[in-house]
C-alpha cells in the first residue's frame, strides 16, 4: 500500500471519527434543543459578542500586520529583519495562557501600565477583563501571525516591477495604490477569514479575560454547559451551532482563495527605491518598533516577572514538577500522532489532488480540528462516552486524541509544501532508478524531509503542551498539567504563582519546541 | 573627436560579487549600439547603472553633456525595458502604458489619445482593454515599447528584450525597434545573447569581457575580430 494510500485510509478515518463524534451531538441534542436555543436571549448576546470580537479582532490585527508588513517589505536590509521575522512566529509557538499572563502583566490591574500611570501620578487603572483584554491578547496572537501571511505577497513582486516603478517616479502613495492594493486584494482576504476563524474559536483567552457572561463566545458557553452546568444536550446543541457557523466560515475561505502560505517564504527580492528617502524609512521605523514592541512587551514582562516569581514567590514545587509531567506525558505524544497522521496526509494531498472526492476527504481531514471547532470535537467525544467508560479513567487518551487532531493542520500545513516539492523533483528520478516505498522513504524522502518533518513535530507536540482547550474539558484534580494549573492561578488572580508557572510553561514548550526540531531535523 | 558623445561613461566602476567593473563608452545621438559578450561579464550590470538602478562606486554617466550619474532612475532621459516583467499584471495594456504619462495613472483624455496613438505605433491598435495575461509574450514587449514611446525619453536601454521569443518574432521586433529608433531620433543600447540580433540592427558594437568594455567599433569588424575572447565566445577557436 503506498504512502498516499494510507493517508487517504487515514484521512476517511478521521472523517469518520468526526462524523460518530456529531452522531453523538445529534443523539443529545434535538432540533427542538436547536430552536429553543435561538430563543435565548443570553445566548443571542453570545452569539453577537462572539462575531463583534472576531471581526474586531481580526480587522485590528489585519490593519496593524498590513502596516508592519508593508514597512518589512521596503526596508530589506532593516537591521535584525530575520530576527523580527522569527520573532513573528513566536506568538504561534507561545503557550496562549503563558501568553494571556504576559498581557495581564502589561495591561492588567496592577500591570506595567498601572505602573506608569501611577508613576505619572494619574489615578487611572486599565481595565482589561472584557473586550478591551480579548482584543488585545487576540491582536498579541495574530497580528504577528498575519505579517508572515502577508509578507509573501510582497515576495510575489519581480524586482523589475520596483525597477518599473522607479523608472515611472511613482511616489510611495501611488505605489500603495496602483502596486500594493491589488496585491493585498489578493492575500488579505484570506488572511483575514483565516485570523477571523482563529479569533471566533479563541476559547483560552475568552475564557481567561472575558471575565463574565457580558463577554463570552460560543466555544466558551459549550465550556460552561458541559463542565459547569453538566447539561449535555445544551453542550450537543451549541456545538451544532458552533460547527454550522465554522463551515459556513470555511466555505468563505476558500470562496476567498489563495492559499495560505505558511512557509518561511520571506525573502525578498530587489531593491525599493521609494522607500530610501530619510522620511520613508523613518515611518517605516516606527511602523515596525510599534508593531514588534506591542508584541515583546508581554513576553517582556512575562520573562521577567517569570524570573521573579520563579526565584523570590513561594511557589509549590511539588505541584509545579507534578503539572509539568503531565504536559510532558500527554504533549509529546499528541505531537508524534499528529506527525505521524500528518505526513501521509500531506503525500495523499499532493498526491491525489486531481481526484476531487479524495480532495474533499483530506480537505476536512486536514482542517478537522478548525471545522468542527475545538469544543464540538471535545464534546461529542464526551457525549460519546458519557455512561459507558469512566470519564475519568480514559481522559488522558481524550487529551491526547483531541490535541492530535487540533494540531494536525499544523502539520499538514508545514509538512504538504515540502512534500510536494519532492514529489515534483524526484518522482521521475525515482521512477527511473526504480526507488519506491520504504527504499524511496529512506534514501530520497526522509533526508530531504526530516527538517520539515522535525518542524512539523516540534510546532504540533509545543502546541498541543500549551492548549487549554482539552485539558480544561477532560482535566481534574488528578489530571492537572502546566496549562490548567497556570489558567487556575490567573482565575483566582494568584499573579505571584501563576508568573513562575507561565514562565516555566513557556521555557518547557520552547524547550520539547528546539529539542525537536533540532533532534528529528537534524542539524542544518 | 571632432564633437562630444550623446552618451558618455568615464570610468563606471562596481563590483559585484568577485567581478570588479570599470566601463568605458561614448555613444553618438541616434545611433543603435549591441552590447555583446559572455554571460556574468557585467553587460546587464552596465544597463542597471546607466538606469540608475544600481549606484556606481566611481566614475560618470553623461547624457547631452549632463551628468545623471547620481540622479534617481525616474529623473534621467533614459527608458529601460528588461527582459521580462515590465507590465503590471493587474492594470490593462492601456493602463501600463498610461504610466508612462502619470505614474498616478490620473489620465487626461488628451493623455488617453496619446496611449491609444502608440500602442497603435506598435502595432497592437485596439488593445487597451486587454491585461497582460490575455497576450503573448511579443504583444507585451510591444506594450512596453508603447510606454517607452510615451515617455519620451532620448535614450532606451533594451536588456535581452526578446530572449524568450522565438527567431521570427525577434526578427519583427528588431525591426521595430529599429523603426521607432529612427522616426523618434532615440539612442538605443541592446543588450544581446545572439550576435545576429547585433548584426541586424546595431552599427556599432560594445564587446563586454570582464567587466570592461574591451573592445567598440563597428559591429562587422568587432564580430569578425580574431581576438581571443571574441573568438572564444562565437565558439570558434
Amino acid at each position: 500500500m503506498t504512502l498516499s494510500r494510507i493517508g487517504l485510509v487515514l484521512a476517511a478515518l478521521i472523517v469518520a471519527a468526526v462524523l460518530a463524534d456529531y452522531a453523538a451531538l445529534l443523539s443529545g441534542a434535538t432540533a427542538a434543543d436547536l430552536a429553543a436555543l435561538l430563543d435565548d436571549a443570553y445566548l443571542r448576546r453570545v452569539i453577537v459578542f462572539t462575531f463583534l470580537q472576531a471581526t474586531l479582532s481580526a480587522l485590528l490585527s489585519l490593519g496593524g500586520a498590513i502596516a508592519a508588513a508593508r514597512a518589512l517589505a521596503r526596508q530589506s536590509d532593516f537591521p535584525g529583519r530575520r530576527l523580527i521575522l522569527q520573532f513573528c512566529a513566536l506568538p504561534m509557538v507561545i503557550p496562549s495562557v503563558a501568553a494571556i499572563f504576559g498581557v495581564v502583566a502589561v495591561y492588567g490591574r496592577s500591570g506595567w501600565l498601572a505602573d506608569l500611570s501611577a508613576d505619572l501620578g494619574s489615578d487611572w487603572k486599565p481595565t482589561i477583563y472584557g473586550l478591551t483584554g480579548i482584543l488585545i491578547a487576540h491582536v498579541f496572537f495574530n497580528m504577528p501571525l498575519a505579517i508572515r501571511l502577508l509578507l509573501p505577497a510582497w515576495a510575489t513582486v519581480p524586482p523589475e516591477s520596483w525597477r518599473l516603478a522607479a523608472q515611472l517616479g511613482m511616489s510611495s502613495r501611488q505605489i500603495f495604490r496602483l502596486i500594493e492594493l491589488p496585491l493585498l486584494r489578493q492575500y488579505a482576504p484570506a488572511a483575514f477569514v483565516f485570523v477571523f476563524i482563529l479569533c471566533f474559536l479563541s476559547f483560552a483567552v475568552v475564557l481567561t479575560l472575558g471575565g463574565g457572561p457580558r463577554a463570552t463566545t460560543l466555544e466558551v458557553a459549550i465550556y460552561q454547559a458541559l463542565r459547569f452546568d453538566v447539561d449535555l444536550p445544551r453542550g450537543g446543541a451549541l456545538a451544532l451551532l458552533q460547527t454550522l457557523a465554522c463551515l459556513v466560515l470555511v466555505a468563505i475561505a476558500w470562496a476567498a482563495g489563495r492559499r495560505l502560505d505558511f512557509g518561511r517564504g520571506t525573502r525578498l527580492g530587489g531593491i525599493r527605491f521609494d522607500g530610501a528617502t530619510p522620511g520613508a524609512r523613518a515611518r517605516d521605523f516606527l511602523a515596525i518598533t510599534l508593531a514588534i514592541g506591542f508584541v515583546a512587551l508581554p513576553v517582556a514582562a512575562l520573562t521577567a516577572d517569570g524570573i521573579n516569581g520563579l526565584l523570590f514567590a513561594r511557589l509549590d514545587a511539588m505541584a509545579l514538577l507534578k503539572a509539568a509531567g503531565v504536559t510532558l506525558l500527554l504533549g509529546i505524544p499528541s505531537g508524534v500522532i499528529a506527525t505521524l497522521l500528518g505526513y501521509p496526509i500531506a503525500a495523499a494531498s499532493d498526491r491525489l489532488r486531481a481526484r476531487k472526492p479524495a480532495v474533499i476527504v483530506i480537505g476536512i481531514a486536514g482542517l478537522a480540528g478548525v471545522i468542527a471547532s475545538p469544543m464540538a470535537i471535545g464534546a461529542g467525544l464526551m457525549l460519546g462516552l458519557a455512561g459507558r467508560v469512566d470519564l475519568t479513567a480514559v481522559a488522558p487518551i481524550g487529551v491526547v486524541a483531541m490535541n492530535a487532531l487540533l494540531t494536525l493542520p499544523f502539520t499538514v500545513g508545514v509538512l504538504r509544501p515540502a512534500v510536494a516539492r519532492n514529489h515534483a523533483q524526484y518522482d521521475r528520478l525515482c521512477a527511473g532508478l526504480g526507488l519506491s516505498g520504504w527504499n524511496r522513504f529512506r534514501v530520497v524522502d526522509w533526508p530531504m524531509l526530516r527538517r520539515a518533518i522535525g518542524l512539523a513535530c516540534g510546532l504540533a507536540s509545543a502546541a498541543a503542551m500549551g492548549d487549554l482547550t482539552a485539558i480544561a474539558l477532560f482535566g481534574s484534580q488528578r489530571l492537572t498539567n502546566l496549562t490548567l494549573l497556570l489558567y487556575d492561578q490567573i482565575a483566582e488572580y494568584r499573579l505571584d504563582s501563576a508568573s513562575g508557572t507561565a514562565l516555566a510553561l513557556l521555557a518547557l514548550c520552547l524547550l520539547v519546541f528546539a529539542g525537536i526540531e533540532r533532534g528529528v531535523g537534524g542539524r542544518q | 573627436m571632432s564633437q562630444r558623445a550623446f552618451l558618455e561613461i568615464e570610468g563606471l566602476a562596481f563590483t559585484y560579487e568577485d567581478l570588479v567593473m570599470r566601463f568605458d563608452l561614448a555613444v553618438d545621438a541616434g545611433e543603435c549600439v549591441g552590447v555583446v559578450g559572455p554571460s556574468g561579464a557585467g553587460k546587464s550590470t552596465l544597463l542597471a547603472l546607466i538606469g540608475g538602478f544600481e549606484t556606481p562606486l566611481a566614475g560618470s554617466i553623461k547624457v547631452d553633456g549632463r551628468d545623471i550619474t547620481h540622479l534617481p532612475p525616474a529623473e534621467r532621459p533614459v527608458t529601460s525595458l528588461f527582459q521580462d516583467f515590465n507590465l503590471f499584471p493587474h492594470l490593462s495594456a492601456a493602463d501600463n502604458v498610461g504610466l508612462g504619462r502619470d505614474p498616478g495613472l490620473r489620465l487626461t483624455a488628451d493623455d488617453r489619445a496619446q496611449v491609444a496613438w502608440a500602442l497603435g505605433e506598435v502595432g497592437l491598435a485596439g488593445f487597451e482593454a486587454r491585461l497582460p495575461g490575455q497576450l503573448s509574450g511579443g504583444e507585451r514587449q510591444r506594450v512596453a515599447l508603447a510606454r517607452s514611446l510615451i515617455r519620451n525619453r532620448p535614450l532606451l536601454l533594451l536588456d535581452e528584450p526578446f530572449a524568450a521569443l522565438g527567431p521570427a518574432l525577434r526578427a519583427e521586433m528588431l525591426e521595430l525597434v529599429d523603426r521607432l529608433r529612427r522616426a523618434q531620433g532615440m539612442t538605443v543600447l541592446l543588450v544581446t545573447h545572439d550576435p545576429n540580433e547585433a548584426a541586424r540592427i546595431a552599427a556599432r558594437t560594445a564587446f563586454v569581457s570582464e567587466g570592461r568594455v574591451v573592445m567598440f567599433g563597428r559591429t562587422p569588424d568587432v564580430l569578425g575580430s580574431s581576438e581571443p575572447v571574441v573568438r572564444a565566445y562565437l565558439g570558434e577557436r
